[in-house]
């Protein structure tokens, strides 16, 4: 890799400082805090596949309920019997103790990231070589199929929903709750937003965008296609793992259609972001994450009620009218900031052309 | 085998039915779909909830104590009118774009349909009661609502007058023309804009009608817009576009998997299975594609 420049290293640490300090400075926000590191984590993985690879899914919130799901059996199956716990919805006879909680956590996390990127491994021969929308589809079809499934097995609670193991009650801290979520949501973001970066300095990259641009020619210059968009899947669908895992954690309580596989809110939230912020850009996603929800969160509770119509306006008028996204409007006001150079003679033509 | 479809051979005839003449309905709501896909390229996912607002709308009727059977009437005109103004405020401006875009603002319109029909009409299931009572097959073995059997009547005349329509009339022939070539059309003459306006018309008066039809055979409820949708994508790319026997007969088959795997598999697991069927379909042709280096456009 390049050396991080001096401007870079500058705004990175101040950065990571904001974000270690912000629970204790935002105290009261750090629910949503936490919400705001998970958007920004989806929006971002959700960019790899529809802005880089230009297979615009609906279908990362499979992986992201999956996690979310597989969290909580693990943590609560590896000491209790689940078909039990589901029994009785959660109730207080299965106390984890504060090490058996957070031992739970730890290797809940880790199958929620490691099950969802094998998945999509071996989904993704059949599900990639579809192409354009019939994709799009596809991918809602199986982010809804799995909550309406999800819905009928007994074991993870069907309709009824799953209640996650509360948090250890021997602590008794009632900050720690909030801020071991933020942290653990804060580290996933900076460990998503190293690979990204990492992947965006690589022929990784390339590719990808050589797929989006044109596949069959791809594929011509003897690219393998089918394995880089597998690939690219798996990392998208290990990242929203771990945020569906975090994020169940948080709840305390998972429904199969109105919180893990979400496709009417989150599945559509990180579509939206990502195309808010601007598809294909580093930053892009962030930014549009980070309006979004701050939108969100002030606008919500004014309209209450009419959120929903609010989201869905707001979507249509995004898409067509913003389709570029904040940095793709930014691109084109101030080119030179983004390194393009412009030959003032070639613009003067192409308007003589026009 | 354990199930209760395999012992009793009489719920398979039950079933059968039930699918062929609920099939014939979603080949309706197919047929809208196709059009509009094959004319404007454009892949509505609002579709169910349109059919879901035509199906208030005879729910309204109903309870102002008119017979909710005129609703296939009053519905498709109201829904004409709903769909010309969409496309005006809309979908005029996604037509000639990337097809994901018309595919996430539809999706916009339908989370603001599904909101407001949950806001006016309630987050209750409702049914209008048609009271036609039922008819007894097979020594009462066999029971057929004939709302549903007055339904698929309904479907296939307005399916046949459409066709009709299509060959024989002004605008039909102008739609047919768009769908052909829409540069061509324009030059020659034909207002391109006026007939994408009047295809999602026509396309949202079909829901119209199904979703009246719907009303008095199935039951309503605000959120249950999307498997409609579904539904009628998964016929349309069964059939291909504007091969209206093909979408009535997978419109069929598509009702007799749904009511078999309700059988078999438990209601709860219905909606599931649909939506499962529809990414093996698109599996499914993926690799019949892929053994001639092709892919689905």
């Amino acid at each position: 890799m390049e050396k991080v420049k001096q401007k870079d290293l500058i705004l990175y640490s101040g950065l990571i400082i904001l974000g270690l300090a912000a629970p204790y400075l935002f105290s009261a926000f750090k629910v949503q805090l936490t919400y705001l590191c998970v958007l920004i984590v989806l929006a971002m993985t959700w960019n790899l596949q529809g802005g880089e690879m230009g297979y615009n899914t609906f279908g990362n919130i499979l992986f992201y309920g999956l996690g979310m799901y597989l969290t909580a059996s693990v943590q609560v199956g590896m000491f209790f019997s689940l078909a039990e716990w589901t029994e009785s919805g959660g109730e207080k006879t299965f106390v984890h103790t504060t090490a058996q909680y957070f031992q739970g956590i730890g290797v809940g996390l880790l199958v929620s990231a490691i099950v969802p990127a094998v998945i999509a491994g071996a989904i993704g021969y059949a599900i990639l070589g579809l192409r354009g929308h019939y994709f799009a589809i596809c991918t809602l079809g199986l982010g809804i199929a799995a909550g309406e499934i999800a819905g009928g097995i007994e074991i993870i609670g069907a309709g009824q929903g799953f209640t996650t193991p509360p948090f250890p009650a021997e602590i008794v801290d009632t900050e720690a709750r909030g801020k071991f979520f933020y942290f653990l949501s804060f580290a996933l973001l900076v460990g998503t937003f190293i690979f990204v970066k990492y992947i965006y300095g690589s022929r990784f990259r390339l590719i990808l965008n050589a797929i989006r641009d044109n596949e069959d020619k791809a594929e011509a210059m003897g690219i393998q296609t089918m394995k880089y968009k597998i690939v690219g899947w798996m990392c998208s669908a290990f990242f929203c793992g771990l945020a569906g895992g975090i994020m169940g954690g948080l709840i305390g309580y998972i429904d199969s259609t109105d919180v893990a596989f979400d496709g009417r809110e989150m599945g559509v939230f990180m579509v939206l972001m990502a195309i808010l912020g601007g598809k294909g850009t580093l930053w892009g996603p962030v930014i549009g994450a980070t309006l979004f929800h701050f939108f969100k969160e002030g606008l919500w509770t004014l309209i209450l009620g009419w959120q929903y119509v609010a989201l869905g306006v707001l979507i249509v008028v995004i898409v067509v009218y913003f389709p570029e996204g904040l940095m793709g409007w930014l691109r084109e006001k101030y080119p030179e900031r983004f390194g393009e150079v412009i030959d003032e003679k070639d613009r003067k033509a192409q308007v003589e052309l026009k | 085998m354990d199930f209760l479809i395999f012992k009793a051979p009489m719920l398979m005839v039950q079933a059968s039915l039930d699918g062929i003449l609920l099939g014939i309905l979603f080949a309706l709501i197919a047929y809208g779909m196709a059009l509009q896909w094959g004319v404007m390229n454009i892949i509505n996912i609002a579709q169910g909830d349109l059919v879901i607002l035509g199906g208030y709308i005879a729910y309204t009727i109903y309870l102002w104590g008119i017979h909710p059977a005129w609703g296939v009437i009053i519905s498709p005109i109201i829904m004409f009118f709903v769909g010309w103004g969409l496309y005006k405020l809309v979908i005029n401006k996604v037509v000639d774009r990337d097809l994901f875009i018309s595919i996430l603002a539809t999706f916009g319109i339908a989370i603001v349909f599904q909101q407001l029909m949950n806001f006016i009409f309630g987050a209750d299931v409702v049914v209008a009661q048609s009271e036609y009572g039922t008819t007894m097959l097979f020594d009462n073995s066999v029971t057929l609502p004939n709302s549903k059997i007055f339904s698929a009547f309904i479907s296939v005349l307005y399916a046949v007058a459409l066709v009709i329509y299509m060959k024989k009339s002004r605008l039909g022939r102008a739609i047919r023309a768009t769908a052909q070539n829409a540069r061509a059309a324009k030059i020659l003459g034909v207002d391109t804009e006026k007939v994408y306006a009047a295809t999602f018309g026509i396309n949202a008066a079909l829901c119209g009608i199904a979703g009246a039809l719907i009303s008095i055979t199935l039951t309503l409820h605000p959120y249950v817009g999307l498997p409609y949708t579904v539904r009628s994508f998964m016929i349309v790319i069964v059939a291909g576009l504007g091969n209206l026997p093909a979408v009535a007969v997978s419109g069929m088959g598509l009702g007799l998997f749904e009511e078999f795997a309700d059988y078999i598999l438990g209601t709860e697991f219905r909606i599931g299975a649909v939506f499962l069927l529809l990414v093996l379909i698109l599996v499914y042709r993926r690799f019949k594609l892929s053994k001639k280096r092709e892919y689905l456009k």
